[in-house]
């Protein structure tokens, strides 16, 4: 069974980002980059599979700069055997990485495509849900627990209220939770050795695939400081602040 | 070997990312317990560490003395016990094998330290022999096809865990100073072989020392190291230079979270109806340290590449040590201050870190012995 990982390169999440002073997007310039964690999850995922036998080939695939190398180097230290890399340096919305997705998939046609709910920059939570309507494979989306067996792919999902489980026939679509798994840390022979993993670059031209924008940034811009509380002399002036101020309890 | 930026980047980031959540949240278990958890030993094993040093062609990672020194700066974030269960590996533990092992020994050993199924450790020190080295008193008498040992090796770290001993001993009794010290490799379970009471020591807990006594020891003849008698101390001046730059590297590591700490700390703590990093004093230890801890950087990363280079770093090694070490000391102490009380108090992990550095000056030759060694090569070379 062939699996298809997508990993995205993303800010480090220990990175404090800050706008631009100009407000039209994140100062990202010379800060720490990492793979998105929830790609992280997604590599570790196929590995286990593989580890148990029931996968036996990881592709890691990603999508934007050249530097997005590292990332699938990172995967394939993690236990990807191989990495495609489509090249750009035009900012990739979610509709434009499904459909070089789906045209990797068409070049690969890979059993399982497993990759992160969202990315923790754009936080768009689109790509899986797109790439499934795309191909029209099945999605278990927010998994929590995957099982392979007899061509079907038993999902458990994180949905409001509770846990789903849907089943799915393969070829399919997962996109991983938080809880799916907790990734391994790459040994260190191992990082050595991804160095020596065939790696290909292709572009979304050669896929076909047309990334100009849907969707305009108009501002970019903080949050809203928080302001600083006050004090209250008792419960009962707290309650009636509650009731009368904030009108949270009636 | 790397020797690539984006490989080894991916190498330091890893271990950056251990280091901070993994070991560093277990710090105070394993300074109350006194014991690093079998878990973390085994994931240690599994990332590779105990080879990092070890050539590629016997299952290590083969770094350059610059990988490895940055590797050491990050295992330099967190409790000096983690990086002391791999040092011995890494350094004293194994060096002997791999400057002058035969092909045999090397084949025999070095795997399996680099796998970490195997702990090396380094006996050197007596209860008389100490900066002094040359003098060993521990004796090891040719026996037909074995030698038989007889001594007490002092301080010796790891043995509680270790494998196998790389033992210094007298081979040649007439000879009194280094010319009649041999090197042998000593499996641990061979009858004769005692380990003393674990030491109480002031700081590193979870790292463990103790007497080693070798009470009519038979080795097979083959485990004198690289064949040969006479060289022992030769081998044992060998893996100082890289040694002293690995200590040098850690204790950087070390300013470099002690800095961190106190940083944090004094941009939280308001005094006078401000943080107290707004103070100019407070102020003043902060920039020292970082001052401090840039030289000492600089200094062990020039060192390292000169080495890489070829060329001899016993001079620079030796400066490096010297600086760094006194530095990390320096660095605790201001550490300690800027926290104020709270620095006294075992909540916070600068008054562990103030205990665990004060090693850093005394083992792999101390600060005095630096100096000695710093000025007789000046002297040297001007003559």
């Amino acid at each position: 069974m062939k699996i298809l990982v997508a990993v995205k390169r993303v800010v480090d999440y220990n990175v404090k980002v800050r706008p631009k002073s100009d407000g039209t997007d994140v100062d990202i310039a010379n800060a720490k980059m990492s793979i998105n964690p929830f790609c992280e999850i997604a590599v570790e995922e196929a590995v286990r599979l593989k580890e148990k036998g029931v996968a036996t080939e990881i592709v890691a695939v990603s999508m934007g700069p050249k530097q997005s190398q590292e990332q699938i180097r990172t995967a394939m230290a993690l236990g990807a055997d191989r990495g495609i890399l489509v090249e750009s340096d035009d900012a990739l919305e979610p509709l434009a990485v499904a459909k070089c997705l789906k045209a990797i998939i068409a070049n690969e046609s890979p059993d399982l495509v497993i990759m992160g709910k969202q990315s923790i920059d754009g936080d768009n939570n689109q790509t899986g849900q797109m790439l499934g309507a795309l191909t029209s494979m099945p999605q278990g989306t927010f998994a929590s627990e995957v099982e392979i067996a007899d061509g079907k792919a038993k999902v458990t999902r994180e949905i409001d209220g509770g846990l789903q489980t849907v089943e799915l026939t393969l070829p399919a679509i997962v996109t991983t939770d938080l809880r799916l798994n907790e990734p391994r840390y790459a040994s260190l022979p191992n990082i050595m050795k991804a160095k020596k993993k065939p790696l290909d670059t292709t572009t979304p031209a050669d896929l076909g695939v047309d990334t100009a924008p849907r969707v305009q940034t108009l501002k970019v811009e903080p949050p809203a400081e928080r302001q600083a509380g006050i004090k209250v002399a008792d419960v009962a002036e707290l309650v009636d602040k509650l009731k009368n101020e904030a009108k949270v309890i009636s | 070997m790397i020797r690539d930026h984006e490989t080894l980047n991916q190498l330091i980031d890893t271990l950056s990312r251990y280091v901070r959540d993994r070991l560093v949240p277990l710090e105070s278990q394993v300074a109350e317990e006194d014991a690093i958890p079998d878990a973390v030993v085994e994931e240690m094993r599994e990332m590779g560490l105990f080879g990092l040093t070890i050539p590629e062609e016997y299952g290590g990672l083969g770094l350059t003395m610059e990988e490895e020194v940055l590797v050491a700066m990050e295992l330099g974030k967190t409790s000096p016990a983690f990086r002391s269960l791999i040092g011995t590996n890494n350094g004293i533990g194994s060096a002997g094998i791999v400057f002058d092992g035969t092909e045999e020994q090397k084949q025999k050993y070095l795997p399996k330290y680099a796998s970490g199924e195997l702990i090396g450790s380094f006996c050197l020190t007596e209860p008389d022999v100490g900066s002094d080295s040359a003098s060993v008193k521990t004796t090891a008498v040719r026996d037909g096809d074995h030698y038989i040992i007889n001594g007490t090796k002092r301080f010796i770290t790891n043995a509680p865990r270790a494998g196998t001993f790389t033992v210094m001993a007298r081979t040649d009794s007439s000879v009194k100073g280094a010319k009649g010290v041999s090197a042998f490799i000593v499996e641990a379970g061979l009858e004769g072989i005692s380990l003393g009471a674990k030491d109480k020591k002031m700081g590193q807990a979870g790292s463990h020392t103790c007497d080693v006594i070798f009470d009519n020891v038979r080795v097979p003849a083959d485990s004198l190291i690289g064949g040969v008698e006479g060289k022992g101390f030769y081998t044992a001046m060998k893996v100082l230079d890289r040694g002293r730059l690995h200590i040098s590297a850690v204790s950087v590591g070390v300013a470099e979270r002690l800095i961190d700490d106190a940083l944090r700390f004094s941009m939280e703590r308001t005094q006078f109806g401000q943080p107290i990093c707004e103070h100019q004093l407070i102020q003043a230890m902060l920039a020292d340290s970082q001052a401090e801890t840039y030289a000492g950087k600089s200094m062990v990363m020039e060192a390292a590449r000169k080495r890489d280079r070829g060329e001899p770093v016993s001079t620079e090694a030796a400066c490096s040590k010297l600086f760094c070490t006194e530095m990390v000391g320096r660095v605790a102490d201001r550490a300690v201050q800027i926290h104020g009380g709270a620095g006294y108090i075992s909540e916070y992990a600068v008054e562990r870190f103030y205990r665990d550095v004060r090693l850093f000056r005394l083992y792999e030759g101390t600060s005095q012995i630096q100096q000695i060694v710093i000025a007789r090569n000046m002297v040297k070379e001007k003559q």
